[in-house]
C-alpha cells in the first residue's frame, strides 16, 4: 500500500466568502471527524494540507484560501472537476468532551474552518451543552467567513461576531477577539471549556487573558497549523520538539500545546 | 568465518556479487571537494573493492541509497499518479560502523513513525545487506565511542583492508559458499575503542524547558542556513515534496520529493506567510535538540550516532559537538 496515494472527489458546489477565501463541498470519499485534515492536491502542481470545516453523510466542505500555487490551481476548478485526497490525517474534536459544559469557541480570521464542525454540531444539538458562545474575530467585514452560517448560527448560540477596527457599514461587535476573551462570564468556571483556533500570537494572547479570569490551561483546546508536506509522521516538517503535529495533532490540550517551543 | 585474500582475488568475487546485487560504497571524486583541489568521497555505485574509498571517512552518508536527494514517488499523466514500477533491486552498502547504527535511526522515521510505513524506503530497505568497514583510525571529529555507536553486529560482512590484502569476516551464511575454498584467517571486525574527541550528552531528565530559551542560542545565529550539516548528515530524514511538470501544455510530470533541511530558510514557511524560527540561532537548538533530546525521548535512543561529518562540513565552522558539551553543562549549571 502507497500511503502518498492520493483518490478524486468531486467538486458539488463551490461558495465564496471572499476574494481569496472559498468553501468546496466535495464528495465525501472517506470517513472524517471534526478537525481533521487532508492533504490536497491537484497533480502536477502540488500538495497542501486543509482542514476539514465541516462535514455530513455526503458531503464534506473543505474551505480555502488562495495562498500559493497549489490552492491557485484549486481555485481554477469548477463545478464537477475534481481535486484528489488523501487522509483524514491528525486527531479530532471530541465533542463528546463538551457535553453539560459551557463551551466557549474563540476563532481567529481562518481558524474558524477548522472549528466549524463543532459550531455546528452544537448548534444542531443545542441541549447537548449547557451554554454556548461563538467569538469569532476577522481583520474586517471583507475577510467574514461563513455569513450564511453566522445567520443561521446567532438563534441558536450566543455569537460575538467581531472585526479588528471600526468600518463605516458596519454595526456589529469592533475590537480583538482577546477584549472578549477578558470579559468572559467565570461565574461557573468548573464548568467552563475552551476551544480556541487562530494564528500563533492570537492564541498566545488569547491563552494570556484566559488565564487571567482563572481558566485553566487543561480546560483549553487549541488546533496547530504548521508547515506538513507528508501528513504521516515522514517529513519532519509539522515537528515541535518530541511531537509531530500531523500525528498527534492537530488539536491539543492547552496545558501540552503550550509547552511545545517551536 | 573468516579470510584473507588479494584485491584482485576479492575482485572476482566482487563480480559474482555484483550480479546479483547493486554495490555502494564510498568513493573519492577527484576535485569535486569544499575548496578547490579538494576532493569529495561520496556513496556512489562501484564495480571494483580498488573502487572503494576505504581508509578517508566519506563527506556524504550511504542515506542516500536508500533515501535518494531526489526521488519520483509517482509519474503524473493528466491529473492521474502512477506508481513507479521498478524491479525488486537488491543492495549490498559498504559502511562503517556509525553509519549502520544511523541505519536503524532512519528505519525508525520510516517504518516506525506513526505507526506507518513509507513504501518507497521499504522498498529498498528489506533488499538491503550491509558490509562493515573496519575503521582503522579514528577521524578528525569522530565521537562515535561517546555515542555508543561505535560497535554494531547487524551486518552480512566485515572487511578490512591493509596491505593490498582484504580481511573478511562472513557473518551472514547467504555468502558461504563465495568463500569455498579461500584462504582461512582469524579475522573479526575491532572496533574504535577511544576516539580523539569526547562528548557528553545531557541526560534527558535534567533538560529544562528554559534551556530552549536560553541566550547560548544566540551565538549561533552566525549559522548561515546552508544545510550541509543536515545533508551530510548520515540520520536526518526530512524531505519535502513537490509536483513538476515536463512540457508546455502540462500534460506530464511527476510528484517527487527532495531532502529538507530545518536550518535552510523555508523549512517552516506555511502557504499564507507564517513561519517560524526566523533566526538560524534557533534552528540551531531545533537540530542539536532533536539529535541529542527530542528524538530520544520518542525513541529511546539518540538519534546523533557521532560520525561529525557536520562538524567537518561546516563552513561557518560551528562545532555541534561542542555545543552538546555546552547543553550539558547548562544542564548542571541549572540543576
Ligand atoms: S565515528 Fe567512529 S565508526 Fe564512524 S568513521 Fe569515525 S571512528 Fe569510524
Ligand atoms: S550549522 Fe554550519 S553547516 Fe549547518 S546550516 Fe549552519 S552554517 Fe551551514
Ligand atoms: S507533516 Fe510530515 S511529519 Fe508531519
Amino acid at each position: 500500500m502507497n500511503p502518498y496515494m492520493t483518490y478524486p472527489a468531486k467538486i458539488k458546489k463551490i461558495e465564496k466568502h471572499t476574494d481569496i477565501d472559498y468553501t468546496f463541498y466535495i464528495e465525501k470519499i472517506f470517513d472524517v471527524r471534526e478537525g481533521q485534515f487532508f492533504q490536497v492536491s491537484i497533480p502536477k502542481h502540488g500538495e497542501a494540507p486543509i482542514s476539514i470545516s465541516t462535514f455530513d453523510d455526503e458531503t464534506i466542505e473543505l474551505t480555502i484560501r488562495r495562498v500559493g500555487i497549489v490552492t491557485d490551481e484549486i481555485f481554477n476548478k469548477t463545478v464537477g472537476d475534481y481535486i484528489y485526497l488523501r487522509g483524514p490525517y491528525g486527531n479530532y474534536f471530541d465533542v463528546e468532551k463538551y457535553f453539560g459544559r459551557d463551551l466557549v469557541i474563540i476563532s481567529g480570521g481562518t481558524g474558524l474552518a477548522p472549528v466549524k464542525g463543532v459550531v455546528k454540531y452544537f448548534a444542531e444539538n443545542r441541549d447537548k451543552v449547557n451554554s454556548i458562545k461563538l467569538i469569532s474575530g476577522f481583520k474586517s467585514s471583507k475577510d467574514i467567513l461563513f455569513r450564511d452560517d453566522f445567520k443561521d448560527w446567532e438563534d441558536k448560540i450566543d455569537c460575538i461576531l467581531t472585526i479588528d477596527r471600526e468600518e463605516e457599514d458596519w454595526d456589529g461587535h469592533v475590537g480583538f477577539v482577546t477584549d472578549y476573551a477578558k470579559n468572559l462570564d467565570t461565574s461557573n468556571l468548573d464548568n467552563l471549556r475552551v476551544i480556541m483556533v487562530g494564528p500563533p500570537p492570537m492564541m498566545k494572547f488569547t491563552g494570556i487573558e484566559l488565564n487571567k479570569i482563572g481558566i485553566e490551561d487543561e480546560n483549553i483546546t487549541v488546533s496547530f497549523e504548521r508547515k506538513m508536506s507528508c501528513g504521516i509522521g515522514k517529513c519532519g516538517h509539522c515537528r515541535i520538539d518530541e511531537t509531530y503535529v500531523c500525528l498527534e495533532g492537530p488539536i491539543f490540550d492547552y496545558k501540552q500545546g503550550k509547552k511545545l517551543i517551536d | 568465518m573468516g579470510y584473507k585474500m588479494g584485491l584482485k582475488e576479492f575482485d572476482k568475487i566482487f563480480e559474482i556479487l555484483s550480479q546479483d546485487y547493486e554495490i555502494y560504497g564510498p568513493k573519492t571524486i577527484e576535485k569535486a571537494g569544499r575548496f578547490s583541489d579538494t576532493n569529495n568521497i561520496r556513496y556512489e555505485k562501484i564495480s571494483s573493492i580498488e573502487e572503494l574509498e576505504y581508509k578517508e571517512k566519506s563527506l556524504f552518508s550511504p542515506k542516500d541509497v536508500l533515501f535518494p536527494v531526489n526521488e519520483t514517488m509517482f509519474n503524473i499523466e493528466g491529473e492521474k499518479l502512477k506508481e513507479i514500477e521498478e524491479e525488486d533491486k537488491k543492495y549490498l552498502i559498504f559502511l562503517r560502523s556509525c553509519d549502520l547504527n544511523a541505519i536503524d535511526r532512519l528505519d525508525n522515521m520510516f517504518l516506525k513513525n506513526g505507526n506507518i510505513e513509507d513504501n518507497y524506503y521499504k522498498k529498498k530497505r528489506q533488499n538491503t545487506k550491509f558490509i562493515l568497514m573496519e575503521c582503522i583510525e579514528s577521524y578528525l571529529n569522530c565521537f562515535c565511542v561517546s555515542m555508543n555507536t561505535n560497535k554494531a553486529d547487524n551486518y552480512s560482512m566485515g572487511i578490512k583492508l591493509a596491505n593490498d590484502e582484504i580481511y573478511l569476516e562472513i557473518k551472514d551464511k547467504e555468502f558461504d559458499d563465495l568463500f569455498k575454498g579461500c584462504e582461512k584467517e582469524n579475522y573479526t571486525v575491532k572496533f574504535i575503542e577511544e576516539n580523539q574527541h569526547k562528548v557528553e550528552v545531557p541526560n534527558i531528565e535534567d533538560i529544562k524547558l528554559e534551556l530552549f530559551n536560553d541566550e547560548m542560542w544566540e551565538a549561533y545565529d552566525r549559522c548561515i542556513g546552508c544545510g550541509r550539516c543536515n545533508f551530510s548528515c548520515p540520520t536526518c530524514t526530512c524531505f519535502t515534496t513537490t509536483d513538476i511538470y515536463y512540457d508546455e501544455n502540462k500534460t506530464k510530470g511527476e510528484r517527487r520529493r527532495t531532502w529538507a533541511s530545518c536550518h535552510v530558510d523555508g523549512f517552516s514557511d506555511m502557504a499564507g506567510g507564517h513561519s517560524f524560527r526566523q533566526n538560524t540561532g534557533s534552528r540551531m537548538r531545533y537540530k542539536v535538540m532533536h539529535k541529542i533530546y527530542n528524538y530520544k525521548k520518542r525513541f529511546g535512543e539518540n538519534m546523533c550516532v557521532g560520525c561529525g561529518r557536520c562538524d567537518d562540513r561546516c563552513p561557518e565552522y560551528i562545532s555541534y559537538a561542542k555545543c552538546i558539551n555546552l547543553v550539558t553543562e547548562k544542564t548542571r549549571e541549572e540543576a
